[in-house]
């Protein structure tokens, strides 16, 4: 029964409200319809310019895919959006009134941005249970954490994801002896713990079998709408079955955007990616 | 109907709801421990005590302070352990927490000694040797015993607050931060070393006569403090204990593994660090503060970077991430010590650097680890 009511809730079923009842709370912003909004950002390290002049707009529900060469600034972005680095000049808001370049990555995290890293980052030590417990949207501070006891409808819903990403066997193995595959599951399942408004997913069909492919293709499509997707993908196979709106970042700022047919016919998309 | 699938699996301590006293240790474990309380709090003492000094039972006040030395010793290493086998900070500075919490029991104890002392004055011997006509400001009510029992636990919490505060802000980490609690350590021990500090210059506290007006070199109060000491490793043990297995406790293990994880899923990292480091922090001076009477002197060198580097050995050798471990470590490698300073006092030093190459090749996981193998069991 919690399954069902889960899935549902995830998929944007009417249940969804629900059991996400703080999905539209928390100081979020959103109505110019738009989640995350890059104005001229630039950043660079030792002379070298990683971003220069980067806008970007995500609106609220979207899934938006950003393609771009090697040293194009995907991953930089990502790391201005989630406070690990600091852009030199511009402004990154999410939604209306969040500065996130004054926040710390911990606080961005909760204002409801998840990360997904380039290479799987879970905590191969602890189990693929606990490592969905500690994602869990939680109250995470010290004094909380330290009394914090799971109910039984936060342990149903760790087991209704743990089913979800077909990881329910393997629940109490070390997530270290996760294939790579199942790790890059494990690491989406613990960003959809925290339930976050915008996820955003670095390279996250690397190293998986067409068939896990395909299955987060399928996941990836049932979360739009209910999240903001932002996902940078190198698989131009996979980019074509999830895509919708595609911006091609090069050498730092964006190149092209729009349908994933427009972009790819772009002579200057083109020109970047066969040129070299 | 879709509950018992799922709910088989989470049959376990860590996820299930267990009763307090099963999250903490299992049937063995707390049989074990009781089987340690025994002997602590009625074995020893009847020897100790009871038995006629020429009794093949009786245990000598020289084995008693040895043991509740160790115990002390053991405290500070299941301390370290909390921040280096948990938290994944190695912090080579413990020993000064140690030494203050003895410094602010050593006052009191200073005070103690009233006119008894070499000049009969009210002052202190190194104090009159000094000139001084008055104790400094900052021994005020140092005659009390409950404020310096604050203070064992107030200035090294404060100290380790203050300067974890900055350090873990700064997201200082790994060898950098190891090195600045050693540096931190050795410069508290130059600043202690100074005869105007006012504690006693390299020569400390000594000679203390009583402890809340009783004289402190009977068997008994040594009996008393070395059962105290042992209540306290007990509690160490099990307070920490509490904490590791705690959702604190696994976002700590988290943070020694994927930092960067730990601080993407939402949790303010150094705010955990820096608790776990300021409470190993207030056990060290708690263990420092029941060391200093038994074993009847508090000086400077406790506060050696060569004995902060010796309670990291200890932990290594015991296995670190076990706490219980770390203690068995503690009363290894101390009474290796014991006998061999008797025996062969050269060769202290190189047995203990073998020691420390031979665990770390042989048994990565310390004693502890190379036991659970033993039994069978994967080491975490």
């Amino acid at each position: 029964m919690t399954t069902i009511a889960f899935t549902s809730a995830l998929d944007g079923g009417p249940s969804g409200d629900a059991a996400f009842g703080h999905v539209s709370s928390g100081g979020l912003d959103t109505s110019h319809g738009a989640i995350l909004y890059l104005e001229n950002v630039s950043v660079s390290f030792d002379g070298f310019q990683a971003l220069k002049d980067l806008s970007l707009s995500i609106d609220v529900g979207e899934l938006r895919c950003v393609i771009g060469p090697n040293g194009a600034g995907k991953t930089t972005m990502m790391d201005v959006i989630t406070g690990k680095t600091r852009p030199d000049a511009g402004s990154a808001f999410f939604g209306q009134t969040i500065d996130l370049t004054r926040l710390t990555e911990a606080e961005i995290a909760q204002a409801g941005i998840g990360r997904k890293f380039q290479k799987p980052t879970i905590f191969e030590q602890h189990s693929v249970f606990e490592n969905l417990e500690l994602a869990m949207k939680a109250d995470k501070r010290v004094r909380r954490t330290l009394f914090a006891r799971l109910s039984s409808e936060e342990r149903d819903r760790i087991a209704a994801m743990l089913e979800r990403v077909r990881l329910a066997e393997s629940a109490d193995r070390p997530a270290g002896l996760l294939s790579h595959g199942q790790k890059q599951w494990l690491e989406i399942a613990m960003l959809l713990m925290q339930e976050p408004k915008l996820l955003l997913l670095d390279e996250p069909v690397a190293g998986m079998s067409d068939e896990e492919t395909e299955r987060t293709a399928d996941l990836f499509l049932s979360l739009a709408g209910k999240h903001s997707l932002v996902v940078v993908e190198h698989d131009m196979a996979f980019v074509a079955s999830i895509a919708r709106k595609v911006t091609v970042l090069h050498e730092g700022s964006v190149l092209a955007e729009g349908p994933h047919e427009q972009v790819q016919n772009d002579p200057r998309v083109i020109e970047v990616y066969l040129g070299r | 109907m879709v509950a018992p699938e799922p709910t088989a699996h989470l049959q376990r301590p860590a996820a299930a709801p267990a009763s307090s006293l099963a999250r903490l240790y299992g049937p063995g474990g707390w049989a074990a421990l009781g089987a340690f309380a025994l002997l602590l709090f009625v074995a020893v003492p009847l020897a100790a005590l009871a038995a006629p000094a020429g009794s093949a039972l009786h245990l000598s006040q020289y084995w008693v302070s040895l043991g509740g030395k160790i115990l002390c010793y053991a405290m500070v290493a299941v301390a370290m352990d909390m921040v280096w086998g948990y938290a994944g900070i190695l912090s080579l500075g413990h020993g000064l927490f140690f030494a203050l919490g003895g410094y602010a029991i050593g006052m009191y104890l200073m005070r103690q000694i009233g006119l008894d002392g070499v000049y009969h004055s009210r002052l202190p011997d190194f104090m009159v040797f000094l000139d001084w006509k008055a104790y400094p400001w900052y021994w005020s009510f140092t005659e009390h015993f409950w404020y310096a029992a604050a203070l064992v636990v107030l200035v090294p919490g404060l100290l380790a607050f203050v300067f974890g505060w900055f350090a873990f802000r700064s997201r200082i980490k790994g060898v950098y931060f190891s090195i600045i609690t050693q540096a931190l350590t050795y410069a508290a021990m130059l600043l202690f070393f100074r005869n105007e500090t006012g504690f006693g210059g390299n020569n400390g506290f000594t000679d203390f006569k009583r402890i809340l007006g009783i004289p402190i070199a009977t068997p008994q109060m040594r009996v008393a403090l070395f059962a105290l000491s042992g209540a306290a490793l007990v509690g160490t043990l099990l307070l920490e204990r509490w904490v590791v297995t705690s959702r604190l406790g696994r976002v700590l293990a988290a943070i020694r593994d994927a930092e960067q994880r730990v601080m993407f899923c939402g949790y303010d990292t150094a705010n955990y660090k820096l608790f776990v480091w300021t409470l190993s922090a207030v056990l060290c001076g708690v263990a420092g503060a029941l060391y200093v009477p038994q074993i009847g002197i508090i000086n400077p060198s406790e506060m050696s970077p060569a004995n902060s580097i010796e309670i990291a050995i200890w932990v290594a050798v015991g296995g670190r991430g076990t706490l219980v471990g770390a203690a068995l470590g503690a009363l290894l490698v101390n009474g290796a010590k014991s006998f061999f300073t008797q025996q062969f006092p050269d060769y202290w030093l190189y047995f203990l650097g073998l020691l420390f190459v031979l665990v770390t090749l042989l048994m990565p996981q310390g004693v502890a680890g190379a036991l659970r193998r033993l039994r069978g069991r994967p080491a975490s």
